[in-house]
């Protein structure tokens, strides 16, 4: 099989004009999208989005029915053992065999994983200051994430995946968890995908972001590229205007009176250009948090 | 080296990094030679992207504000790029104008802020005499 033997390829994700309905429900739709090797990529989008549902094509769970999805090369669903050996997950709800105690829990994925560090093992363990005899279900919120954390990093993945990994968690678990994403591509050549609706933990750690909303990835890019691109400007006018005059290149708009503030995408020039064949003045231009721009997005959609 | 990084400004997280790098260079905090972390340092201590922190190392050698020397390290550059030079004058020029205008409001003329200024300078330059001998 040819695409078996496209190592080492420089997308380590790679997925083309997937699509994917449950029932009536088009859960996914047109995907496409790639994750380079030795990048953070951060998926973001409202609950029902999509998110998870894409992780789980990527693992191999769903299989694709119509497009392509490849990862390190290969198909996961046909290729198992090639891919999911080389990939650390930690799943959104944190489904552990909760009877296990952790030394029990780390025996058990450590059979999984031939790549498994014991040591590397050993050392999360004391950092996360987890009893190696006490059972998961008796843990903490916090500590059980930090298990889950700890099997899905002590095989030192090349592709850590981790889906909402810090939702309902207080500000130290989560620390440990950007932490980790940062130690992971510190590691040459290693990759991250992680899902969040915390978008300053998407800000703080993605090379590249896809918003997806609806199944559909509505914006995709370079995250800095992507900030820089947008610019909200406040135009005062000469006259007051009971609603906003239309400008060319505005992709949102709020106010009133003689000063109107909008959000343009890539189109600033156009947009001052725009605002003085209207007599209108620039008096304040900023850029627009990624927040922001996610609600421009879904809004626009 | 303290850093502060706001994720929610919309200011893409590599030029906050080089912003305050070269305020730190201009304002003297960071003096030249002197060492930067390393980048995993840095990535870690400010839990942002290490290759964020790459791209703005990478778009500080490129104005000249850092140097890299042999295989790793990263050194503020020894004799002050002529950005560094414009950005120490901005800010010294921030600081006179504030000054004339706390003088001017008191009632002082240019004549005697300049004398002042004179004065102070040789205080400091004995007091730095004094201050190395036994």
């Amino acid at each position: 099989m040819s695409d078996s033997m496209s190592v080492p390829c420089e997308h380590v994700v790679d997925i083309r004009k997937l699509d994917r309905s449950f029932g009536p429900k088009r859960a996914l739709q047109d995907i496409t999208l790639q994750i380079p090797r030795g990048k953070v990529f951060g998926l973001i989008g409202g609950n029902g989005a999509g998110k998870t549902t894409l992780i789980k094509h990527i693992l191999g769970a769903h299989y694709a029915e119509s497009g392509s999805v490849r990862v390190f090369g290969f198909d996961p669903v046909t290729h198992p053992v090639e891919v999911l050996g080389r990939i650390g997950y930690m799943s959104e709800d944190r489904d552990i065999p909760y009877w296990m105690r952790v030394q029990e829990i780390m025996n058990y994925t450590r059979s999984f994983f031939p790549k498994w560090d014991a040591s590397f093992a050993e050392e999360l363990r004391e950092m996360f200051d987890l009893d190696p005899k006490q059972r998961i279900r008796t843990l903490s919120r916090g500590q059980t994430a930090r298990v889950c954390l700890l099997v899905a990093l002590a095989h030192r993945p090349e592709l850590l995946v981790l889906d909402e990994p810090s939702s309902g968690l207080d500000p130290i678990v989560r620390r440990d968890i950007l932490a980790a994403i940062v130690q992971t591509v510190a590691d040459e050549g290693r990759t991250v995908l992680f899902s969040s609706h915390l978008l300053d933990e998407v800000e703080r750690l993605a090379d590249r972001v896809a918003i997806l909303h609806e199944g559909r990835v509505l914006l995709e890019g370079e995250l800095d590229a992507i900030q820089e691109s947008f610019r909200r400007i406040t135009l005062r006018f000469e006259h007051a205007f009971p609603e906003a005059p239309s400008i060319l290149g505005a992709i949102e708009y709020r106010g009133s009176g003689h000063e109107w503030t909008y959000v343009c995408r890539g189109d600033r020039e156009q947009l001052i250009q725009a605002a003085k064949t209207v007599k209108a003045e620039v008096v304040h231009e900023t850029p627009i948090s990624l927040d922001e721009i996610f609600v421009c997005s879904v809004n626009r959609s | 080296m303290q850093l502060h990084i706001q994720a929610h400004d919309g200011v893409p997280i590599y030029l906050q990094v080089m912003q305050q790098i070269k305020y730190l260079v201009a304002s003297g905090r960071l003096q030249p030679g002197e060492e930067l972390p390393s980048i995993r340092t840095l990535a870690e201590q400010l839990l942002v992207n290490p290759n964020t922190i790459a791209r703005a190392y990478r778009e500080l050698e490129i104005a000249g504000v850092v140097e890299k020397r042999r295989t790793a390290g990263t050194y503020v550059a020894e004799n002050g790029s002529p950005l560094a030079r414009k950005e120490r004058m901005k800010l010294l020029k921030e600081r006179i104008d504030q000054l004339l205008v706390e003088a001017f409001q008191m009632g002082f003329e240019l004549d005697e802020v300049l004398r002042i200024v004179q004065q102070s300078e040789m205080a400091i330059s004995n007091q730095k005499k004094g201050g190395t001998e036994p």
